[in-house]
């Protein structure tokens, strides 16, 4: 693997990562497993990518994002807490209506970002040069999510979400309404996805809504590596986890797609069967170690 | 002062499987009763504390807080009144969770929950010491996670949490029936304990009737959804297990078959 491999792999782990730390905020922290990422990816990519076209600052149209990627996973909260539809199921009917607002958003299915600035830029007129740009860009940008987000859980209302993901029970009776929490939290998730599909469509010039397909399955591959390689002791450890998980998941993937078997070679295309495996694998893993160890 | 007016609480109304849980139930709480209750499987003795948690919503029938109607108050709304206990000792406390971070949520209980720290130093410093009171060690051991402890140990801290911000009432639901005998015990005391030194309105529901009988000022006795005893002050301190008993056929006039409540 060269260099610029590496470097193409870090940049996609950074990123996603951003992404990634929001499905651990609902799939780990909430216990909610949440698919409306499939949409917000899309979501957040498209509206930062129609906010810059229309000559808003291309920093602000990450807030723009955010904002529409928590409204995204508020209304899934929405349909599982306050009319009671099973939360897989909410998180993909929000997901379906997301394809279609998408493609409402950026006014057909894709935008282009081609000749305009985007938040790469100013590193790149500073003398950055461009294969370095993004992922120290990235690095920087996961850096503060991170520690915002471990800031956030140590506060009143994030160790409400955090006890509310572990005993429901419990966290009523300490009076607060879960029905709030599970809306926040999920919305909060869907606005850093959101953020990470913005950063995407910025670095590769272009927002299309098919770019969320298979986003939280590759989410939750790289949670699940992330915690098997790093371990998930403790909150902040598990959030450090993620991240790594979703750069180790990136250069996997780009290994794989290097990898030539006589005339056979995997594809693009074939990312999404790998990925699913591998979440199988992962999944299933420690249950088949344990029964070989009784044996 | 809690009261319920003419409770009438059904599960799956309107199906083959209806059950009529409270039958027009009305029940007055005094500030500074210990009330337990006591009655066979299915006589309604956790429906009616549920009832009153807000965990069920009466079909007919009143519940209010010092005069004001709280029947359709959520649970979650109703808990900044009061405190709760649950048979299952991993109810009370989450187990992924420290110590000191369950007891900060617990002490924020009715409280405005913002940004600031989740556990404070103040905290740890009021924690130790209430922790101290139950002597069980643990307070050299406030960042441990709570998944650690036995289920006595929970059950206590459960127990201290519930009082940590004083409710107007505090909900016991056989707390101690999932614990060994002597832990049970233990609890008991602690129970008492608490209850007493803050003069807390209590309502405990019990399988056990040497606990119903010696615990608390008054005692209440379910039958079928409906209160058939209701004993307080000098009457029910000479109270008897066989008193109880022949009380119960004289207002039912049934036979007890075999249950669980003769098991005291």
């Amino acid at each position: 693997m060269s260099l610029f491999a590496l470097l193409g792999a870090l940049e996609q782990g950074l990123v996603y990562g951003i992404m990634v730390l929001g499905v651990y905020l609902t799939f780990r922290i909430l216990d909610f497993p949440d698919l409306t990422v499939d949409g917000s990816l899309p979501l957040g990519a498209g509206v930062s990518a129609v906010c810059i076209t229309h000559g808003m600052h291309p920093v602000a149209s990450l807030v723009m994002a955010m904002g529409a990627g928590f409204l995204a996973g508020a209304v899934t909260g929405i349909l599982n807490t306050k009319l009671r539809i099973l939360h897989l199921l909410a998180s993909i009917l929000t997901m379906t209506a997301l394809y279609s607002i998408n493609i409402r958003v950026m006014s057909g299915p894709n935008v282009s970002l081609l000749g305009v600035d985007t938040v790469i830029d100013p590193l790149i007129r500073a003398g950055v040069p461009g294969y370095w740009a993004s992922p120290v860009l990235f690095a920087g940008v996961v850096l503060v999510v991170i520690m915002a987000l471990i800031w956030f859980l140590y506060t009143e209302i994030g160790q409400t979400l955090l006890a509310t993901g572990d005993n429901l029970q419990m966290i009523t009776s300490q009076g607060v309404d879960t029905h709030k929490v599970i809306i926040f939290g999920v919305g909060l998730s869907n606005a850093l996805v959101a953020l990470s599909g913005a950063l995407i469509a910025q670095n590769q010039g272009a927002a299309d809504v098919n770019m969320g397909v298979g986003t939280i399955v590759a989410g939750l591959a790289s949670v699940i590596v992330g915690e098997t390689v790093f371990g998930a002791g403790s909150v902040p450890r598990a959030i450090v986890a993620a991240i790594v998980g979703s750069v180790i998941y990136r250069v996997a993937i780009a290994l794989a797609l290097g990898l030539k078997i006589g005339s056979f070679a995997f594809t693009p295309s074939d990312l999404n069967l790998i990925t699913a495996l591998l979440v199988v694998v992962a999944l299933t893993a420690p249950k088949i170690k344990a029964r070989l160890k009784r044996c | 002062m809690l009261e319920l007016k003419d409770i009438t609480l059904y599960f799956h109304k309107g199906s083959i499987n209806e059950v009529r849980a409270l039958n027009n139930i009305s029940l007055t709480i005094n500030d500074g009763d210990f009330i337990t209750v006591i009655g066979s499987n299915g006589a309604g003795k956790s429906t009616l504390l549920n009832t009153l948690a807000g965990t069920h919503t009466p079909q007919t029938g009143l519940v209010t807080l010092d005069g004001k109607d709280i029947t359709r108050w959520p649970e979650y709304k109703r808990a900044r009144h009061m405190g709760r206990v649950f048979q299952d000792p991993l109810k009370g406390t989450c187990s992924t969770l420290s110590i000191e971070q369950n007891m900060a949520l617990a002490r924020r209980r009715g409280k405005r929950r913002g940004l600031s720290r989740g556990v404070t130093s103040e905290d740890r410093k009021i924690f130790a010491k209430n922790v101290k009171q139950i002597g069980l060690g643990l307070e050299t051991r406030l960042g441990d996670s709570i998944g650690l402890l036995s289920g006595g140990q929970r059950q206590a801290l459960t127990l201290l949490m519930a009082t940590m911000v004083r409710p107007d009432i505090l909900l016991l639901d056989e707390h101690t029936a999932a614990l060994d005998p002597k832990t049970a015990n233990q609890t008991l005391i602690l129970t008492e304990h608490l209850v007493t030194s803050q003069q807390l309105t209590t309502l405990m529901v019990t399988h056990n009737m040497n606990q119903a009988i010696k615990l608390g000022n008054r005692l209440i006795m379910l039958h079928q959804g409906e209160i058939i005893l209701d004993i307080c002050g000098e009457t029910k301190q000479k109270l008897s297990v066989n008193d109880l008993l022949a009380q119960f056929y004289a207002v039912k006039g049934e036979e007890f078959s075999s249950d669980k409540m003769l098991l005291t």
